[in-house]
């Protein structure tokens, strides 16, 4: 083995950060586009053009939700049961939301029926509407802790209510989530459009940007002042076999900043989010289409950092008894598996990236009507 | 205690979503592979009907594809969250295929498919044969993966139970790759992906053969499916055997079962072509027998025994006893005695404590069990024999018939007679949904053949069930059905209306019904001049 146990515990955590930034980064636009299609698009035409931009590339995107799910069951099978089972309705409302989108892209354009495309719109609408709406509610409960605890067995317990998640907090994380992909999908659009659609593109952009900036603003003030975080006061050695039982964890507001007086460096994920939604504000302005779709995927990557920095080293932390909580350390699978999924993940992860990336050179250019009438 | 209606919900809910699943999976597993064989002859011969062809079948592949992806993606969840306790117990071994689908398979098939259908134009010849390749290669993988998973599932290789982390963990990951169970359901499962492709294909090329329309594109995609199919079916049917040889070395119950075998009969044991098994009696009513033949089918020996049923449970009755030291073992090396002796004499046992967890279900204090309990534990361990026995009857009947319908095609095929085989056309057509209820009862024989198991002597269903309140499951269950069913009936409004438009769907102008200004407005696809066909191929 190369790497001792602790070592890998911590490349796990960077590997599930890596592949949720790939979603967000990646699907982020489709979902963003999808959500965005009934607004910037006013006739047939112009939602089908909105559409083509990423109909040939949405699935291998979506792709990176499966594999975030698959990796998540492989390294870290506790959170995987907890979290799944434990926001059972929320997961169940993305999966069916996402049940519109593979059906809705490809039979949308099968008829031409006024009906049954408007029909399909509205599913594209849902399916790239709830699940970052879920998704940041999902997030905004983690980072308040939800309610659940192991027996001896470790067999998990959730104990809140689908309701209960629907918290004021919360639905700012919603927010955020919901206007980072706005932002991220109307920036794509303005480098795939052109004209009319561009334009409204762009301007998208700018004001999603701005809302942005604005709930994270919110949301890590209230995080400072007001919100408890979790804090560990004793544990085991991290090189120790998992055991989420055995370590002692404190609730205490402004835990979740704890981290970045300790490390310093990362400060630079909120400083990447604020940076970024500024970018895209001046740079969807000036037309400038690739410079604010890297900003745009700045601020999504910082978000995410963002989220992940505050709660390190807790994944899922448990607010009925935050020594159930899971962490990076104890929710993960054995040193065996860990070193067997690194070297996968090493060898497969650069592929998927560069054969992506010469999927999308192909696939490159504007898409206008001229473009569809190209198309078989 | 486990709450029983919650198992029972669970599991019907795991089976009507995966059931659904494999209507889609079979299409894709084996058309795309219909469409690599099309391609690469256009790519030879560069005629352009094998282009509209691959173009054609193309489209009815995405109209299935998408269907396939929706309703994937829930059971890639589900483990989570209707199988919590499962997910904790097994996600060190099992986590691994499952990931490395995503990451090796499912992923290269899903960045592909996009550029299949919005490549024509923007890439070469070789290369968009090359993508082509690449969307067959990555769904047959992903088939790989999941029946590794799936395979570990019946027979579970390469893992050990860990008493410090209370799960199986990872031991040897080649053992888990190389397991005969995996491999032999690997090319069992996709060799019918091919068939059930083939005989789609058959059927719908029939169609216009007994429509005489289309005639040249109908005989041509004959002509590949019906090689191709003969090919799958034969293998479909020599793999299956070697899929219940494997069976029984490593799942006697399951093979016991399904040839309701009762008593243990002298070796070579006869096999029971026909009967009726009745579970309650144990015995098997009617039954004709052909002597010796399952001796050879499963140990290929004239001296192996099969068990049979009987012995089985008396053999799983010491295992309940043995699971109960397990246990109890267990139990002191929780709670901190994990002395030299405590640690032996589990290490000792732990090979049965799967079957001392069957006790949980009747009593949460396992060690403490009675006689009777013990006895209902080992009854539980055999599944209900005539449901299994039908179920593979059925699949192997149909598997036989659709190897006829593959070599006759191919003979009528062969001496340029099938025009006037309406009988063999009509056959083939009504014969299109037979694949698929043969795979469907071979997940039967395969999923309910394991119980009471979800991984085969080490947890028990009943244990792997999330607590969720029955409730959620009620509803997720309801809600699964309705959307699944509509989705279904969409998708085969648009299969069956796009079957009928045929190749003049492509708007190339050379197929049938071309002319009529129906199409346009059907699909709202621009008409478009004739094209060469080298045009648009840069």
């Amino acid at each position: 083995m190369i790497f001792d146990y602790e070592t890998l515990k911590l490349i796990w955590w960077a590997f599930v950060g890596l592949v949720l930034i790939a979603f967000a980064l990646t699907d982020g636009w489709d979902l963003g586009i999808g959500m965005l299609s009934p607004f910037l698009g006013k006739s047939d035409d112009e939602r089908r053009v909105i559409l083509r931009c990423i109909e040939p590339n949405w699935e291998g995107n979506q792709t990176w939700f499966i594999i975030a799910g698959g990796i998540v069951f492989a390294a870290w099978p506790l959170v995987y049961a907890a979290s799944f089972s434990g926001l059972y309705f929320a997961l169940l409302l993305i999966l069916f939301a996402l049940f519109f989108r593979p059906v809705g892209f490809k039979y949308r354009n099968k008829l031409a029926n006024p009906a049954w495309r408007r029909a399909w719109d509205r599913g594209l609408f849902v399916g790239g509407f709830v699940p970052p709406l879920i998704f940041g509610i999902a997030f905004g409960n983690l980072l308040l802790g939800v309610p659940f605890h192991f027996d001896g067995d470790l067999r998990v317990f959730y104990t809140g209510s689908f309701w209960s998640l629907l918290n004021p907090f919360a639905l700012l994380a919603g927010i955020v989530s919901v206007s980072m992909l706005a932002m991220h999908g109307a920036a794509y659009l303005q480098l795939r459009l052109d004209g009319v659609l561009q334009a409204r593109a762009a301007k998208t952009a700018g004001i999603a940007g701005m809302v942005v900036l604005v709930a994270m603003a919110v949301a890590g003030i209230w995080i400072a002042t007001s919100i408890e975080g979790y804090r560990i006061t004793a544990m085991p050695d991290p090189n120790a076999m998992a055991n989420p039982l055995a370590k002692t964890v404190v609730k205490a507001p402004g835990a979740w900043l704890d981290n970045y007086a300790r490390y310093p460096w990362m400060l630079c994920a909120p400083i990447a989010v604020f940076a970024g939604t500024l970018g895209v504000y001046v740079m969807s302005r000036a037309r400038r289409p690739v410079s604010t779709l890297i900003a745009s995927g700045l601020a999504v990557a910082g978000v995410i950092l963002t989220a992940g920095f505050s709660m390190f080293p807790f994944v899922m932390p448990s607010s009925s008894d935050p020594g159930s909580s899971l962490t990076v350390w104890d929710s993960v699978s054995s040193h065996r598996t860990l070193q067997l999924m690194f070297w996968v993940s090493v060898f497969l992860l650069p592929l998927i990236a560069l054969y992506t990336s010469w999927v999308y050179y192909k696939l490159r250019g504007t898409i206008n009507l001229e473009t569809i009438r190209r198309d078989y | 205690m486990p709450d029983l209606e919650l198992v029972d919900v669970s599991r019907l809910q795991f089976a009507v979503t995966a059931m659904y699943h494999f209507l889609f999976v079979p299409l894709t597993l084996g058309l795309s592979w219909v469409l690599v064989i099309m391609e690469s002859v256009y790519v030879m011969t560069g005629r352009e009907i094998y282009r509209d062809m691959t173009r054609f079948w193309g489209l009815l592949f995405g109209i299935n594809f998408v269907m396939g992806v929706t309703t994937g993606i829930t059971l890639e969840f589900q483990f989570g969250t209707n199988w919590a306790y499962y997910s904790h117990y097994v996600g060190d071994v099992f986590g691994v295929p499952l990931a490395v689908e995503g990451l090796m398979a499912f992923i290269l098939e899903s960045t592909f498919v996009g550029l299949f259908f919005f490549g024509w134009d923007r890439l070469s010849r070789i290369q968009h044969l090359m993508v082509t390749s690449l969307v067959a290669l990555g769904s047959n993988l992903s088939a790989l993966w999941i029946l590794i998973a799936n395979g570990w599932m019946q027979n579970p290789v390469g893992a050990e139970f860990n008493f410090e982390t209370m799960r199986m963990e990872l031991s040897s990951f080649s053992a888990m790759f190389f397991n005969p169970v995996a491999q032999a359901k690997f090319v069992h499962t996709v060799a019918a992906g091919y068939v059930t492709a083939c005989m789609f294909v058959l059927g719908i090329s029939s169609y216009y053969l007994l429509r005489a329309r289309d005639v040249g594109f109908a005989l041509r995609s004959f002509a590949v499916a019906s090689g191709f199919g003969l090919a799958s079916a034969l293998s479909v049917i020599v793999l299956g055997d070697e899929s219940g040889y494997t069976t029984g070395e490593t799942q006697k119950v399951k093979l016991a079962a399904i040839e309701a075998e009762w008593e243990t009969q002298p070796a070579p044991a006869s096999f029971t072509l026909f009967g009726f098994p009745n579970d309650k009696e144990q015995r098997t009513d009617h039954a004709i027998r052909i002597p010796w033949l399952l001796g050879l089918i499963a140990t290929r020996s004239m001296t192996g025994e099969v068990p049979g049923i009987r012995e089985l449970e008396r053999d799983h009755l010491q295992r309940i006893e043995r699971g109960i030291v397990a246990f109890g073992q267990l139990q002191k090396l929780r709670s901190g005695d994990k002395s030299q002796e405590t640690r032996e004499s589990f290490e000792r046992s732990k090979a049965d404590l799967g079957f001392g967890l069957l006790l949980k279900k009747y009593t949460a204090a396992v060690v403490d069990a009675t006689p009777a309990q013990k006895q209902a534990a080992a009854a539980d361990t055999i599944p209900k024999v005539a449901p299994l026995f039908w179920s593979f009857r059925l699949m192997v009947g149909l598997g036989m018939l659709l190897l006829f319908i593959f070599a006759a095609s191919f003979f009528f095929l062969a001496i340029r007679n099938l025009a006037s085989q309406r009988w063999l056309l009509r056959l083939a057509l009504w014969s299109i949904p037979l694949p698929w209820l043969a795979s469907e009862l071979g997940w039967v024989v395969a999923e309910y053949g394991r119980q009471p198991w979800t991984i085969s002597g080490v947890l028990p269903t009943v244990l792997s069930v999330s607590s969720i309140p029955v409730s959620h499951v009620y509803s997720s269950l309801g809600a699964f059905i309705v959307f699944y069913t509509a989705l279904l009936l969409i998708e085969m409004y648009l299969m069956v209306k796009y079957i009928r438009l045929g190749p003049g769907s492509l708007g190339t102008g050379r197929y049938f019904g071309e002319s009529a200004r129906g199409l346009t407005a059907a699909t709202g696809a621009t008409p478009r001049p004739p094209r060469s066909a080298d045009e648009g191929t840069r």
